[in-house]
């Protein structure tokens, strides 16, 4: 599903150049749920936005889905973030003055779809997270908690082929973020690949696989597969 | 996806109501500005008569000495604006143009026939009968006077709709009489409303006064001694006094009007005018070169220095304020696009391209556009009135408003506003995702 090859990537000035990622490697597949953690500064971050599209990659290859994203032009990789691609983020981004099925619609437009085939997917999203009854409250009138299960929704509501959380329970008090890592829990095992990056080892725990980054590298935690789930994998980096 | 972006952009657009009141602020007073400056302007440039401005002809005779200091009311070329009486009647006599008109302006006494009602003075126009169709003058009731009336000197009259209202309760005149400086003159026709502006068959006088209220046969003016109620310029010799003098004179007063529907006899008829001069300069009355002109209606006004310059830098000014406005506007466009560049960080990860945002935010500077348009107009419409309200009524006939002018401003406020928001949109597209994302 997602397959970095030596990738790197660099930031550079005129006297200066730093590398958030060197040589790193890594191989999720499908249906796994993975998470990356490492200390502030490691390139957690910074993996998470070449493997949603969001930066480009300096060196290596990068295969998502099977498909080589290297030298991709902003509308291919617009689509195809839009159509592989799930988002939840630590401070939910959702768009304050749209209401909750509204969130959900943007990437549905951008999608193309008809207005009843976004009218069903919304639905659908709103009932998979438990938010049916708060379509048309707006993200100001909900707690973090459920404004976080508002982005995954709309993070789901494309039927992405990978979802991408950065901290998804960072912003949340202890019980929400129970609530919110059931959720994730529950989409991988119907199915859905999920890669989330957290510094918490407790939450890390609740994942399929860890993937640890130092200094831009993967660090080999050594052979240490945990069954979640229905769903048991060996490490593959 | 234009109705999505759309109400995005309404959204928006609440979301921050002073910021959006001072950009819809900065057009709209641009915009008022402008377009209260270019209304009068185009009103005094436009063509008054679009479908025959290139077939009617002022005709010019240099008949003074080219050598003599320029006199009142002679232009650049030291031709003057109109003819005397003798190369007005010559051309007449001669019929070279498929339609043509000598006139001047004058006027009558009117004594209505309530005597309740106290007699005043109507402006006129002698002319010949070609006038009316030359001009497509419309008429309300009747028609022109026959070719045979003109010759005949008859004591009939052509009146505006505006007299008729007054006189006859805009019933059906034809066939009544007027009394008009002590004569009773038959009404043959009443015309519509008609008063180009500018008046371009007779700038010499009030370039931009309305049309006349009488018109009355050249021919009858003439014989009843009628006195020019315009320019009556004279190269210093006055001729002999007395109204037979006056029309043996050199003096100009009179504006005449070739219709030429075709570049050969727009040629022919420049030949005619060339061999007529030399003809009068081997008579002796001219010991000059032949000088002779033609002139369409648009070339007319420019000759006549319609359009002058102060009311060109006024545009430009007004214009140069738009400028400003629409400076103020992108600054305030960018300062609110920018606030959002998160959202937009939102958008682009949930998969809008570049030129999705890019359509977004023009969608977005239009629909502030068309709110500045419409402030923009009421605020023409404010300055009209202002300008009605100021200046005399003649020009005060150049700050109407039409359906055109509507659509100009409309176009221009959105036009700008759009071209106003390139910038912020363009820089809008540019945002950086991930950082944009990490900022959160």
């Amino acid at each position: 599903m997602l397959k970095m090859t030596h990738l790197s990537k660099a930031y550079r000035t005129e006297v200066l150049e730093t590398y958030a990622l060197r040589d790193f490697s890594i191989h999720v597949k499908e249906g796994e749920f993975v998470a990356v953690t490492g200390p502030s500064g490691s390139g957690k971050t910074t993996f998470l936005s070449i493997a949603g599209l969001l930066e480009e990659f300096t060196g290596g290859e990068y295969q998502l889905d099977g498909a080589n994203v290297r030298g991709l032009n902003d509308n291919q990789r617009s689509r195809l973030r839009n159509e592989k691609i799930g988002f939840i983020f630590q401070a939910f981004n959702l768009i304050s003055d749209l209401n909750v099925q509204d969130n959900i619609d943007v990437p549905l437009r951008y999608r193309g779809f008809n207005a009843a085939e976004r009218r069903r997917r919304i639905q659908e999203a709103l009932s998979r997270v438990g938010l049916s009854a708060r379509s048309r409250h707006y993200p100001a009138e909900l707690s973090g908690g459920q404004q976080q299960r508002v982005a995954i929704a709309r993070a789901l509501a494309g039927s992405p082929r990978l979802l991408l959380a950065d901290e998804p329970t960072g912003n949340l008090d202890t019980q929400m973020a129970r609530g919110v890592l059931d959720l994730l829990e529950e989409l991988h095992r119907d199915g859905a690949t999920i890669v989330m990056v957290t510094h918490d080892p407790e939450l890390a725990v609740r994942a399929q696989r860890e993937v640890h980054i130092v200094d831009g590298q993967v660090v080999d935690l050594g052979a240490q597969p945990r069954s979640v789930g229905n769903a048991f994998v060996a490490n593959a980096t | 996806m234009f109705a999505y972006y759309f109400n995005l952009a309404l959204r928006s657009l609440r979301r921050n109501v002073v910021l959006t009141a001072l950009m819809i602020a900065a057009i709209g007073v641009g915009i008022g500005a402008s377009m209260t400056t270019l209304t009068v302007f185009r009103a005094m440039s436009g063509d008054p008569i679009p479908q025959k401005s290139r077939q009617l002809f002022a005709v010019q005779i240099g008949n003074w000495d080219p050598q003599l200091k320029r006199g009142l009311g002679a232009s650049s070329d030291n031709l003057q604006p109109q003819l005397s009486y003798i190369d007005a009647m010559a051309l007449i006599k001669a019929h070279a143009a498929a339609r043509q008109t000598a006139m001047y302006a004058t006027g009558f006494a009117l004594t209505p026939s309530n005597p309740e009602v106290r007699p005043f003075q109507v402006q006129t126009r002698a002319t010949y009968t070609d006038f009316f169709p030359m001009f497509q003058v419309p008429f309300r009731y009747g028609a022109p006077w026959s070719a045979a009336e003109d010759e005949n000197r008859a004591e009939v009259v052509v009146i505006s709709t505006e007299l008729n209202d007054k006189v006859f309760a805009g019933l059906n005149s034809v066939g009544k009489t007027l009394n008009l400086d002590g004569r009773d003159y038959r009404v043959v026709g009443v015309t519509g409303h008609w008063s180009p502006t500018p008046k371009f068959y007779d700038l010499n006088n009030n370039q931009f006064d309305k049309a006349e209220e009488i018109f009355v046969p050249f021919t009858r003016a003439i014989e009843a001694q009628m006195f020019s109620w315009g320019n009556y310029n004279c190269s210093g010799d006055v001729g002999e006094p007395g109204w037979e003098g006056r029309l043996r004179s050199e003096c100009v007063w009179f504006q005449f009007w070739a219709e030429l529907p075709s570049a050969d006899s727009l040629a022919r008829y420049r030949m005619f005018l060339n061999n007529y001069a030399s003809d009068q300069r081997r008579a002796g009355r001219f010991t000059w070169l032949p000088a002779i002109r033609l002139r369409d209606v648009r070339e007319w006004m420019e000759y006549n220095q319609v359009v002058t310059n102060s009311a060109r830098i006024l545009v430009l000014v007004s214009f140069s304020f738009l400028f400003v406005c629409l400076l103020n506007a992108m600054g305030l466009m960018l300062a609110k696009i920018m606030g959002r560049a998160s959202d937009i960080g939102v958008r682009r990860a949930l998969g809008a391209n570049r030129y999705a945002i890019f359509s977004q935010c023009l969608i977005e500077a239009g629909v502030i556009g068309l709110a500045g348009g419409i402030l923009g107009l009421l605020l023409t419409a404010l300055g009209l009135a202002g300008l009605r309200a100021l200046l005399s009524q003649d020009v005060g006939r150049l700050t109407h408003f039409s359906v055109a002018d509507v659509s100009i401003a409309v176009a221009l406020s959105v036009g700008a506003a759009v071209l106003a928001g390139l910038y912020p949109t363009w820089r809008a597209a540019q945002v950086q995702l991930a950082w944009q994302l990490k900022a959160q």
